[in-house]
């Protein structure tokens, strides 16, 4: 209670305790990752208030101009200055397209990879502990589904439906499909890792206990194993959703992702391309660097995760 | 060894069958054959016939047969654009697809191995720790934005490079259109096979890293140097080879990924491969043309992942002598 | 001449909170032939001191200073490259785990080969013969056989004994050998000390035995040296050092053998544990688990005279 005895009064208890936890330690100590954690927190708060902070509203077509398109980032001679950072193909504010497309692509990411935990988890959890001929037939569906790699199988998914469902359907289910394709392509991950360290709990003797005590398989599995298996879990979320931001960007760049009027970073991306080599670079490359920044700010922060939590993390057989 | 096969064998006729039903259920879904064959002129009653003649009435599972008899003789359906079979169309494009992905994996093998060893060895080394700030980056930009800095960069501002298509090619034995023969096909093959490798490149630098550490945190490194043989020798014969084993393993999956990514690679390179008209046949709902190449590339996916086990068994002494994983 | 003299060996672990010491100041010497035993519980050090001879110490730990004069050499002032022509020929090394200190996919021909290869430069068949003709030594039946197989085909006793084999394969003058029965079957471990013995005997090698066990230390050696917490706490010849115990912590050590304990009776234990690294008490590191502490002890920190380091036992 030393802590406690010198705390100043604006500082609160869970912050103290926060402090003195291992991750808030390092974090106190690791200049990159605080820099990558202020990023994100930036860019998550722009997304989500991105109605408010956008001077325009991009879904609305009347706020669109045509004849504003195509104008370069304010810093640039003959600019408009109330775009600024210009426009794209179609008069719109690249910065509002920008901030709802971050909204799009965090949105996705973070659905996605908790769809993939709830899948991958209740696989692991039930082949770890149930083991057997479950055990066998789950992991090698794994095993084959992560052969098949994610983008395969979104793109070939995504590709039936659009056809299936014709252009203007798919438009308005894209954000649901998305998040269900990339959410149920890569649930082998979670569910390996899980299995590994319940296999690892399994040995130990608070098991037999529970077993002993007569709890129920369900509350075994979930109120004492799964507990011990969340740091694995933690790890590989952020690495997951850095990949699901990523492929939903690479999706909607081949035009299987969000729409042109709904854009996610991707898209964005996607339909500044015509334009980048014909000199109008910002609408490729000022969306580009936003999702590079993403990405790698998340990556960065998943990497110290692992460096400080250092779990067993599965990796081949 | 030869169970061992028969095992990859049984699960590759698995996996061909479920990719089969997709497929049917993907055409009988989305394709009218008939509204292909005839267009929109013929009448009702005529149409009925036709239906009937081509068993287009006839159950489900009659129908999935037929489709797979089909199937297996190589007859997957005429392209709706193409005019021509779809199993054709696609193969035509595969020596391009194909040679984009071997000199990708050759660029991988050959850097990410030196690469990984070089930061596991000398972890605090000024330059290890630029690789991996690097590769960190590596993995944060997405394939098609290396495209568009590559072609950018070396085709737009230095000319280096060409961005599009794949230069002057050779017909080989068998039909096969080479560009790795003539110095243009090389140079269009530059650009492509980099951003395709750049996905993979910083995963395998990562993970040969990870893996070199711990295996030379292991108490056979230690009595490897304990018994006085050279450190070449520790680091490159035991310490490679345990290091190499995971490697393989995640190697064989990161294939599916590569030829996945070449869907990418090809549109932004108009590189005319089978991703490239894959993504033309999704736009023109060209649905043989679909199903040709899901059934094609899931047969790269069972021979590679085939191969990658066998290799694995291979180097693997504990796999080899048992026979089974 | 001693084979073997170390010197105020110091060896520090570089940690991000800062240097802390592994070994404090150690030294002592073997004789040609001579079987010396480093005995204590797991983190006194004694794995520490044994890889430092031959600078086998991992990242973090390094040797800080001090002399490990083997033969008339300093080895701690020694190149890697010079280390390397000492490591495997003159000084052999046995490892706790069989099962970890092979490598799982290199045969043990290959394992035996390369050691020879680097060492001198017999022809390939001269080199099998000898490989051959060590292992039939250390008693493994066919071992032509044995040269084409992998570590894991073999038993943990069988790989024990390869490692012993290659220990002893280029004649040296000095075995190191840490906890080498630590994880045998109890039978096997009986069967690898009486090999170790007869060959020590046979060859006049001399051993440096590290171990945690008394009992493996009365078996096999002259000399006892007993470390807790980096220091060398007790050093006597073994027989003395068994009957007439000086340091309370070889007393508690001894005390807590099961032969020394009325049969269903509790075992003795010694309260407590050792500090760690980061935690070093200030006087004498085992004053909070002596029985005999006194306020001498918790401030000053006694040197090693007469074989002993300790103030009760000394005066």
């Amino acid at each position: 209670m030393g802590i406690a005895a010198q705390s100043r009064w604006w500082q609160p208890r869970w912050w103290q305790r926060w402090r003195s936890s291992p991750l808030g330690h390092s974090l106190g100590r690791d200049r990159i990752a605080q820099v990558a954690l202020a990023v994100l927190l930036l860019m998550a708060l722009a997304a989500v208030f991105a109605p408010v902070l956008a001077p325009f509203d991009p879904y609305d077509p009347r706020s669109i101009d045509i004849m504003n398109s195509e104008l370069p980032p304010a810093w640039v001679d003959d600019a408009d200055p109330q775009f600024v950072l210009g426009t794209d193909a179609q008069g719109r504010d690249l910065l509002s397209a920008i901030l709802y497309g971050l909204r799009v692509s965090l949105l996705i990411g973070l659905c996605a990879v908790m769809l993939q935990a709830l899948i991958g988890i209740t696989v692991g959890l039930s082949a770890g502990y149930l083991g057997g001929r479950v055990d066998v037939i789950l992991m090698r569906a794994a095993d084959i589904q992560l052969s098949y790699s994610t983008m395969m199988v979104a793109i070939i998914v995504l590709a039936v439906f659009r056809t299936a469902f014709g252009a203007q359907l798919y438009s308005d289910l894209a954000v649901l499909m998305l998040i269900l394709v990339i959410g149920i392509a890569e649930w082998p991950q979670y569910a390996r890792t899980v299995r590994a360290s319940v296999l690892a709990e399994k040995q130990k003797e608070y098991i037999d206990a529970a077993q002993v005590l007569g709890y129920g398989r369900l509350r075994i599995m979930f109120r004492h194993i799964l507990p011990n298996a969340l740091s694995p879990v933690f790890v590989i979320s952020t690495v997951q959703v850095a990949n699901a931001i990523i492929s939903e960007a690479s999706l909607s760049f081949l035009g299987l992702g969000m729409p042109v009027n709904r854009p996610s970073l991707g898209s964005l991306i996607s339909s500044g391309f015509e334009y980048v080599f014909s000199g109008s670079w910002w609408m490729t490359v000022i969306p580009g660097l936003v999702l590079v920044v993403l990405v790698l700010v998340v990556n960065v922060l998943g990497d110290w995760l692992r460096d400080v939590l250092n779990p067993r993390l599965y990796k081949g057989s | 060894m030869t169970n061992f096969i028969f095992q990859r064998l049984i699960q590759g006729v698995i996996v061909m069958l479920v990719i089969s039903v997709i497929s049917f259920a993907i055409q009988d879904q989305l394709g009218d054959p008939l509204r292909e064959l005839v267009g929109q002129s013929v009448s009702e009653s005529e149409r009925e016939v036709l239906r009937e003649q081509m068993g287009l009435n006839d159950p489900l599972w009659q129908q999935y047969f037929r489709f797979l008899g089909r199937a297996v003789q190589g007859d997957l359906g005429q392209s709706y654009f193409y005019k021509e079979p779809a199993l054709d169309v696609i193969l035509k494009k595969l020596p391009a697809t194909l040679e984009l992905v071997l000199c990708a994996t050759l660029i991988i093998a050959l850097i990410s191995v030196p690469a990984g060893v070089f930061c596991a060895i000398k972890p605090r080394h000024p330059v290890a720790r630029a690789i991996m700030a690097v590769s960190l980056v590596g993995i944060s930009v997405p394939v098609f934005l290396t495209a568009i800095g590559l072609i950018y960069l070396f085709s737009v501002e230095l000319g280096w490079a060409p961005s599009y298509g794949r230069g002057e090619l050779v017909t080989l034995w068998g039909g096969w259109r080479t560009g790795l023969l003539t110095a243009d096909g090389l140079a269009h093959l530059i650009l492509p096979s980099i951003t395709l490798s750049s996905i993979m490149l910083p995963l395998f630098i990562r993970l040969i890293r990870g893996e070199m550490l711990e295996v030379l945190q292991s108490d056979y490194i230690r009595f490897a140097r304990a018994k006085g043989i050279s450190a070449q020798r520790v680091y490159f014969v035991h310490a490679l080879k345990n290091t190499l084993l995971p490697v393989i393993t995640v190697g064989g999956v990161q294939i599916g990924t590569l030829v996945a990514y070449t869907i990418l690679t090809e549109t932004v390179f108009q590189w005319p491969g089978m991703g490239f008209i894959f993504l033309e046949a999704v736009n023109r709902v060209d649905t043989p043309l679909l199903i040709a190449y899901l059934i094609v590339v899931s047969v790269i996916f069972v021979i590679t992942n085939t191969l990658v086990d066998m290799i694995y068994g291979l180097v693997n002494p504990t796999v080899r002598l048992t026979g089974v994983k | 001449m001693a084979l073997l003299e170390v010197r105020d060996l110091v060896v520090e672990f570089g940690l991000r909170e800062g240097a802390s010491m592994a070994l404090d100041g150690i030294s002592f010497a073997l004789e040609p032939g001579e079987r010396l035993g480093i005995v204590g519980e797991s983190g006194a050090g004694k794995s520490v001191a044994a890889f430092s001879i031959l600078n086998l110490l991992s990242a973090p730990g390094y040797i800080a200073s001090g002399q490990i004069i083997f033969d008339g050499v300093d080895l701690a002032s020694l190149s890697e490259s010079a280390l390397r022509t000492v490591r495997g020929r003159r000084i052999g090394m046995i490892f706790q785990d069989p099962m970890m200190t092979l490598n799982p996919v290199l045969s043990i021909g290959e394992q035996m080969l390369e050691c020879l290869r680097a060492h001198s430069n017999c022809s390939e068949s001269e080199a099998r013969h000898i490989c051959i003709e060590r292992l039939r030594q250390v008693q493994i039946p066919s071992p032509e056989q044995r040269l084409r197989q992998y570590p894991h085909e073999l038993s943990g006793g069988m790989r024990q004994r390869v490692i012993i084999a290659i220990a002893l394969l280029l004649d040296p003058q000095l075995i190191i050998a840490d906890e080498p029965t630590t994880a045998l079957d109890v039978t096997i471990q009986a069967e690898i000390m009486q090999l170790l013995r007869e060959l020590c005997d046979n060859e006049g090698v001399a051993l440096l035995l590290i171990t945690h066990d008394l009992g493996v230390v009365a078996q096999l050696t002259h000399r006892t040296m007993v470390l807790y917490a980096g220091r060398v706490v007790e050093q006597a010849e073994t027989a003395a050092l068994i009957r007439a115990p000086r340091h309370p912590y070889t007393r508690g050590l001894l005390d807590a053998l099961p032969e020394r304990t009325e049969p269903g009776r509790p075992l003795n234990q010694i309260p407590g544990s050792m500090p760690g690294l980061q935690s070093m008490p200030s006087g004498c590191a085992f004053h909070p688990r002596c029985n005999l502490a006194r306020a001498r002890c918790q401030s000053e920190s006694p040197a090693l005279q007469h074989g002993v380091a300790c103030w009760e036992a000394a005066c």
